[in-house]
């Protein structure tokens, strides 16, 4: 209980928005590790609506469509840091959604996908964009989280390492003979 | 711990503890020396290195900024990072992947081997490999390297196996798990390799050989080693004779220190040796430190390279185990016939997610690239390295920008010459056609990564007006100033570069012990 009132001072301190999803894939290999099917990204900077539209915008930008929101939720993460730390990101975003909304009624969340990504075509070349897209692809797949979405296993020095863990585990192809690859012991 | 005094001016001076400097400090320690050894990064160790990608790179990589300019695809794909290498004790030693690679015979001689090559200029080697081949035997003993001094060789992991097939199916003989400074049996107090895949990032094992637990500690055995880290040279000083006599340098906190020297040892690889020459500069050297053949800064190599990947039906799980864990040496011969000198070792790699997705097409997004890293698991990668041509216009200068220190950085500028360019071409279709021997979806020409293999920016000539030193590495024109890099590779060969370095610092440290005794540095 104590770590939830901590938890809630700080939200209710922090002057950016809440991040808030759930997992759409109950089985898959992020719920196996997950503790609940719900997560929050609570932002130190960003409202609740530039985190659900960047998040989006990620999305896109990265398509992987079996990937939970919550570790495109790393990549919003890493733009609440980034505004937090330099006071010309938050405008540079707002700016940046303001254009892509602009050029449609609804707004350029309510767009199809096709039509999402033909209006980030046309502003790749923008700061806007570069920053989102640098920003993301260094944070979207360094995270435990992608690891384990894309089969990576991480860290593997705790474990051993791979010699009794599957290194020369193939089988679709044959061993190549001992001269050019010895066994690791004599 | 050793020290000595910033006045002592009997002290041999090394800057860098890579392969050249921590090479060089514990072979002169040996023989008695005193030496000081400045490295400009932190000391970490087996037990600090990381396996992930981006946090060890934040820990081991030099980072200060450098500019870039030239037709080079790094210029446009990383301006700011033309060069993917180590601030750290050990230097590059730390994430190097092994490698040990002997120059061929040929290699030593491009010039007479490869004849005149059009806006090229290359120049043959002041030294044989007869002459360099006692000391490679001894950097191999010291290294153990692996298919010499009885060492096996490497069992070879799935990304090898990938290779291996598809190679035999295209008649390539000379393919295995090559010759590596990784322990294949514990040896030397070092543990036998585990397979972790994290060669780039240390090796937590301390499996693999780097001057950071070997030589360094070696040398500090000896009581004859001061190691001075986060000491980041600015400037080295000579007398009113020419000699060199001191190096200044900003410590942890910023502050010049000033140590004086019997003999200065330059090995802050090819980009930050010649900086620092260029920003020596004084009345009596106004191009630089032992730049009077203009020579300094020029001929930067970085060896032609790409890699390719693949995409299988079946899993390979390419990430487990050694990076490179494999090679293929058949295209490293010298056959003109293909439309291109020089030739290139094909040698596996492997790449985490979070580099995968930085490098394997810099500045994509989309489905295309998104279905790439979707197949991951089922990728097979090699890296392709090959002998590129020393140009006069491929050169280390001093940029507009400057660094905490006021000091201009290097710029390093770098055209692709058409002969690595056809090279280039020919390696991404070898690699490509291996790959499809063996069934592969999909096949993926991935650009050069920032370069690891910096050369011949000091280089060694017979003339004192072709190059910066001689064969020992020595300044023609400031005699108690050395090169102890792959700044003084002539040429750069088809091989990884770091056998070499550490054999020609063998045979310089013999070099310098003899000049010291008979006062001729």
């Amino acid at each position: 209980m104590s770590d939830l009132k901590v938890s809630r001072r700080r939200f209710l301190h922090a002057s950016g928005g809440l991040l808030l999803g759930t997992l759409m894939f109950t089985t898959g290999p992020i719920a196996l590790i997950a503790p609940s099917q719900s997560w929050a990204l609570e932002m130190h900077t960003l409202s609740s609506t530039l985190g659900s539209q960047l998040l989006l915008m990620i999305r896109r930008i990265y398509p992987h469509d079996t990937m939970e929101d919550a570790v495109y939720a790393f990549a919003v993460k890493a733009l609440d840091e980034r505004a937090a730390k330099d006071p010309s990101v938050t405008p540079l975003l707002l700016k940046g959604f303001a254009q892509l909304d602009h050029k449609s009624a609804a707004g350029w969340m309510k767009l199809a996908e096709a039509e999402q990504v033909r209006r980030l075509v046309e502003i790749q070349d923008s700061d806007f964009f570069k920053l989102v897209k640098g920003a993301a692809v260094n944070a979207l797949y360094s995270n435990e989280l992608a690891y384990k979405h894309f089969g990576y296993e991480g860290a593997s020095f705790p474990k051993g390492g791979y010699l009794m863990r599957g290194f020369d585990d193939l089988q679709w192809l044959p061993s190549p003979p001992a001269i050019a690859s010895p066994a690791a012991f004599s | 711990m050793t020290t000595y005094s910033f006045d002592d001016d009997s002290v041999v001076v090394i800057i860098g503890s890579g392969a050249g400097g921590g090479t060089l400090a514990n072979e002169l320690c040996q023989k008695g020396i005193p030496v000081v050894l400045l490295e400009a990064g932190k000391r970490q160790s087996q037990a600090t290195f990381i396996n992930d990608e981006w946090p060890s790179f934040e820990q081991l990589s030099w980072s200060d900024t450098r500019t870039t300019s030239g037709t080079w695809q790094i210029a446009q794909d990383f301006p700011t990072l033309p060069a993917w290498i180590c601030k750290t004790v050990g230097g590059t030693t730390t994430h190097w992947a092994g490698a040990s690679l002997r120059f061929r015979e040929h290699e030593f001689r491009a010039r007479e081997t490869y004849g005149e090559v059009k806006d090229a200029n290359l120049l043959d080697w002041p030294l044989t490999l007869a002459e360099l081949e006692p000391f490679y035997a001894r950097a191999e003993d010291k290294m153990g390297v692996t298919r010499t001094n009885n060492i096996p060789g490497l069992p070879g992991n799935n990304n090898f196996k990938v290779m291996y097939n598809g190679a035999t199916k295209l008649g390539y003989k000379e393919c295995s798990t090559g010759h590596m400074a990784i322990n294949s049996r514990a040896r030397d107090g070092r543990a036998q390799c585990m397979q972790l895949g994290f060669c780039f990032q240390g090796c937590k094992m301390g499996a693999k050989w780097s001057t950071l637990y070997t030589e360094i500690p070696a040398a500090e055995a000896t009581g004859k080693l001061e190691l001075r880290v986060e000491a980041h040279v600015v400037r080295i000083e000579h007398d009113a004779k020419g000699r060199a006599s001191a190096v200044v340098y900003a410590n942890a906190n910023g502050e010049l220190q000033r140590q004086k020297a019997r003999l200065v040892a330059v090995a802050g690889n090819a980009i930050e040796t010649p900086r620092l020459l260029l920003n020596s500069a004084s009345a009596l050297f106004p191009h630089g430190l032992g730049n009077g053949a203009g020579m300094v800064g020029k001929h930067y190599m970085r060896h032609m390279t790409g890699s390719v990947f693949a995409e299988f039906k079946d899993p390979v799980h390419f990430y487990r185990g050694n990076i490179m864990a494999g090679i293929i040496s058949d295209e490293a011969h010298f056959k003109p016939d293909r439309g291109f000198v020089g030739g290139y070792e094909m040698e596996t790699i492997s790449l985490g997610p979070s580099f995968m997705a930085a490098f394997f097409k810099p500045g994509a997004w989309g489905r295309d690239f998104a279905s790439v890293m979707d197949k991951y698991t089922h990728l097979a990668g090699m890296w392709l390295v090959g002998e590129d041509m020393p140009r006069e216009t491929n050169r280390i200068t001093l940029s507009e920008t400057k660094d905490r220190f006021g000091l201009p950085v290097a710029n390093v500028h770098y055209d692709d010459h058409p002969n690595d360019i056809a090279m280039r071409e020919h390696a991404y279709t070898q690699g490509a056609a291996i790959y499809d021997a063996v069934g592969a979806l999909k096949t993926h020409r991935v650009p050069p990564y920032p370069s690891t293999h910096n050369m011949g920016t000091c280089r060694m000539s017979r003339k004192a007006a072709d190059g910066v030193c001689n064969s020992y590495g020595q300044s023609h024109e400031v005699p108690n100033l050395f090169i102890s890099d792959g700044s003084q590779f002539t040429t750069s060969a088809a091989e990884n570069p770091t056998l070499t370095i550490v054999s020609l610092a063998i045979r310089q440290a013999e070099y310098i012990a003899q000049s010291l005794k008979a006062n001729a540095a």
